[in-house]
C-alpha cells in the first residue's frame, strides 16, 4: 500500500485512532457547550466562550504545556484520574487524543453553535405548548434540525485532530507506536537524513484524509438539507 | 370557564385585562397592537405576567400572588400559531402525533382518526410540511394542537396569512371543531367577518384594556366598536332565520327582529339561523318609505340617538322593532332631514352589503 513502511503505517493507524477518539469523546461536551452558548442566559457566558476559544488563539505549545501541568502524572487532575480511575494521559495515546480534542473543541463548538442558533425558536416554543419538556424539545426538535452543523463540527474536529502537532508533542512527546501521530512522524522524518520519501508519503496521506473528511462533511450536510427541504 | 385577570408591562405598552368566558369560542377582537396576542401568549405560558391570575375550568395556570406558574409544557393548552409552525423535519403524521408522546394514556379523549376526519387530513399524512399549501398547513397545525389533548385551544389569527379562498376553505373546519370537540377555544382576530361567523363570546380590546365582553350581537353592535374598527366598518350584528328562498331571482329572505331582509341566496336551508352584519356606512336614511329605488331592504324604525363623530359625519342609532341598528350619514343630511331622537325613519340597506356568517 503506497509502499509504506511498518513505522509509517503505525503512525497512520495511530493518528486515525486518536482522531476518532478525540472527536467521539468531545462530541457530547461539544453539543452541550454549543447549546449553552447558543441558548443559555447565565452569568459567565462570555467567560465560557473565551475559555472554549482559548486553544484557537494560544500557541499550541502553551496549550500542550498547560495540559501537561494539569493532566501530567503529578498534575492535579492527572494524579486524581490515575489514582481513582486508573486513567493515565501522560505519554500515552490517550493523552494525544485529549490534546487533539482540546485543540479541535473550539472548531467543533463554533459550527454546532451556529447551527443551533439557526434553529427557529418558535418551533421550540410550539413543541413546548404541545407538552414537550425542554429536554425533549432539544432532542426531538433542536438537535435534528441542527444535524448539518453538528456533522460539520465533528468533521472539523476530526480533521484538526489528524493534523494536530504542537500541543500533542508538548504534552505526550513523540514515542513511536504510542504517541507518534502522523504530523509527529512527518516531523521526525524531516529531522533525519534520507527521510524525505517517508515524509512525502505521509504528507500525501494527510492531504487525502483531510480532503476526504471535508468531502464527506459537505455531502452529509447537503443530504440533511435536502431532507429538510423535501419534507 | 376561562378566567383571565392580568396586568403586564411590555416596554411602553401596559396590559390590564380582566374577563371571564364560558363560551365555546371566545374571540379576542381588536386592532393590531391592542394586546390580543400578548394575552394568548400569557395564557399559553410563553410569557410570565407581572401580576394576575389565569384559570381554565378550575385549574389555575397562573396566580402570581400564590406564586403559581405552570410551565408551558404542563399547561395542556393547545396553541395554533398564525404561521403554523409545523416541524419541518417530521411528516404530517408525525407532526400530528407529536403532542401525543407527552399526554398520559388515560387523557386521550380525542382519537387520531376523529381529528384526521374532522380536518380532512387523510390524504396528507405521508407528506412533509414543505409540500403543503397554506390552508393545509394550518389544518395540520390545528390537528396537531387538538391531538395534544388540550383543555383549552388558543388560535392566534390562524387565517391571517391566507387568501380569501383558503380562509373560506378552513372556516367550516373551525366551526365543526367549535361545535363537536367540546374544547373551549380562545380565538384572536381583527377580522369582523371571522368573529361574526365563529364567536360565541366576544372580548373587545383596545390599547391593552377590555372595552366590552358579551354575546357577539351586543358587543359587535355596541358603540364601543366605532373607534376600534374605524369609520365605515362599525355596524350592527343581527341574528337571522332563513324564511324563504326565491329560486327565480336567486334570493333568500331572512327574518330578523328588525324586519325582513332579502339577500343573495345563502347556502343554509329554510329554518336555519345565521348572523348578518350590516355596516353603518351601508345604511341610508329616509323620512318617508322610499319608492322607486333599487334597494330591496327597507326597515321602519325611529331614531334613538345621534352622535356627531366629526364636522361631517353623524352616527345615528335606530330602533327597528326593538332591534338597534347603526347608520352613518353626513351631518349635512342629518340637518336637512331634521333628525332628532324619536323621529320616525326608514333605513335603506343595499342587499349586497350584508355579511353572512352561517351558523349551525
Amino acid at each position: 500500500m503506497l509502499g509504506l513502511t511498518e513505522e509509517e503505517l503505525t503512525a497512520v493507524r495511530l493518528s486515525l485512532r486518536v482522531a476518532l477518539w478525540a472527536t467521539a469523546a468531545s462530541l457530547p461536551f461539544g453539543v452541550l457547550v454549543a447549546l449553552l452558548l447558543a441558548r443559555g442566559r447565565f452569568w459567565g457566558k462570555t467567560l465560557l466562550n473565551g475559555v472554549v476559544h482559548l486553544p484557537l488563539i494560544l500557541p499550541p505549545v502553551v496549550t500542550g504545556y498547560v495540559l501537561l501541568l494539569l493532566f501530567g502524572r503529578k498534575g492535579p487532575i492527572g494524579a486524581f484520574l490515575a489514582e481513582q480511575f486508573d486513567i493515565v494521559f501522560a505519554f500515552r495515546w490517550t493523552g494525544a487524543a485529549l490534546a487533539c480534542a482540546v485543540m479541535g473543541f473550539p472548531l467543533m463548538v463554533r459550527a454546532m453553535r451556529l447551527s443551533i442558533e439557526a434553529v427557529d425558536q418558535r418551533l421550540e416554543q410550539a413543541a413546548g405548548t404541545l407538552g414537550a419538556h425542554p429536554a425533549w424539545v432539544f432532542l426531538t426538535i433542536t438537535l435534528p434540525l441542527a444535524v448539518p452543523g453538528i456533522i460539520a463540527g465533528m468533521i472539523l474536529s476530526f480533521a484538526k485532530a489528524m493534523g494536530e502537532f504542537g500541543a500533542t508533542i508538548t504534552f505526550v512527546s513523540n514515542i513511536p507506536g504510542e504517541t507518534q501521530t502522523l504530523p509527529s512522524a512527518i516531523y521526525t522524518f524531516t529531522q533525519v537524513p534520507g527521510g524525505d520519501a517517508g515524509a512525502l508519503r505521509l504528507t500525501l496521506i494527510s492531504v487525502v484524509v483531510s480532503m476526504g473528511a471535508l468531502l464527506v462533511s459537505e455531502l452529509m450536510a447537503r443530504q440533511a438539507e435536502r431532507r429538510l427541504a423535501a419534507t | 370557564m376561562l378566567t383571565v385577570d392580568l396586568r403586564h408591562r411590555l416596554g411602553a405598552f401596559t396590559l390590564d385585562v380582566r374577563f371571564q368566558s364560558e363560551g365555546r369560542l371566545t374571540a379576542l377582537f381588536g386592532r393590531s397592537g391592542s394586546g390580543k396576542t400578548s394575552i394568548v401568549n400569557l395564557v399559553a405560558g410563553l410569557t410570565r405576567p407581572d401580576e394576575g391570575v389565569i384559570a381554565v375550568d378550575g385549574a389555575t395556570l397562573v396566580d402570581t400572588r400564590n406564586r403559581i406558574f405552570v410551565p408551558k409544557h404542563r399547561r395542556r393548552v393547545g396553541y395554533v400559531f398564525q404561521e403554523g409552525r409545523l416541524f419541518p423535519h417530521l411528516s404530517v403524521r408525525r407532526n400530528l402525533l407529536y403532542g401525543r408522546w407527552f399526554s398520559s394514556v388515560r387523557e386521550k379523549r380525542i382519537a387520531v382518526d376523529q381529528v384526521v376526519e374532522l380536518l380532512g387530513l387523510g390524504h396528507l399524512l405521508a407528506r412533509g410540511p414543505a409540500s403543503l399549501s397554506g390552508g393545509e398547513k394550518q389544518r395540520v397545525a390545528i390537528g396537531r394542537a387538538l391531538l395534544s389533548d388540550p383543555r383549552l385551544l388558543l388560535m392566534d389569527e390562524p387565517l391571517a396569512s391566507l387568501d380569501e379562498l383558503r380562509k373560506a376553505e378552513i372556516l367550516p373546519y373551525i366551526e365543526r371543531l367549535r361545535d363537536e370537540m367540546g374544547i373551549p377555544v380562545l380565538y384572536v382576530s381583527h377580522a369582523i367577518a371571522e368573529v361574526t361567523r365563529l364567536a360565541t363570546t366576544v372580548v373587545l380590546l383596545s390599547e391593552g384594556r377590555v372595552l366590552a365582553v358579551g354575546a357577539p350581537a351586543d358587543v359587535l353592535s355596541g358603540s364601543e366598536m366605532v373607534p376600534i374598527v374605524g369609520a365605515g366598518e362599525a355596524g350592527t350584528l343581527l341574528e337571522a332565520r332563513v324564511a324563504a328562498l326565491d329560486a327565480t331571482f336567486g334570493l333568500s329572505t331572512l327574518q330578523t327582529q328588525a324586519g325582513k331582509l332579502i339577500v343573495p341566496r345563502v347556502a343554509a336551508g329554510i329554518g336555519s339561523t345565521m348572523r348578518v352584519f350590516i355596516r353603518a356606512s351601508d345604511v341610508m336614511l329616509s323620512q318617508s318609505r322610499p319608492d322607486g329605488i333599487s334597494a330591496l331592504n327597507v326597515l321602519a324604525g325611529r331614531i334613538v340617538d345621534l352622535a356627531e363623530e366629526s364636522r361631517t359625519v353623524v352616527d345615528a342609532t335606530l330602533d327597528c322593532g326593538g332591534q338597534r341598528l347603526l347608520a352613518r350619514i353626513t351631518r349635512k343630511s342629518a340637518i336637512a332631514l331634521k333628525l332628532a331622537p324619536d323621529t320616525p325613519i326608514f333605513a335603506i340597506i343595499k342587499s349586497v352589503a350584508l355579511e353572512q356568517g352561517e351558523r349551525r
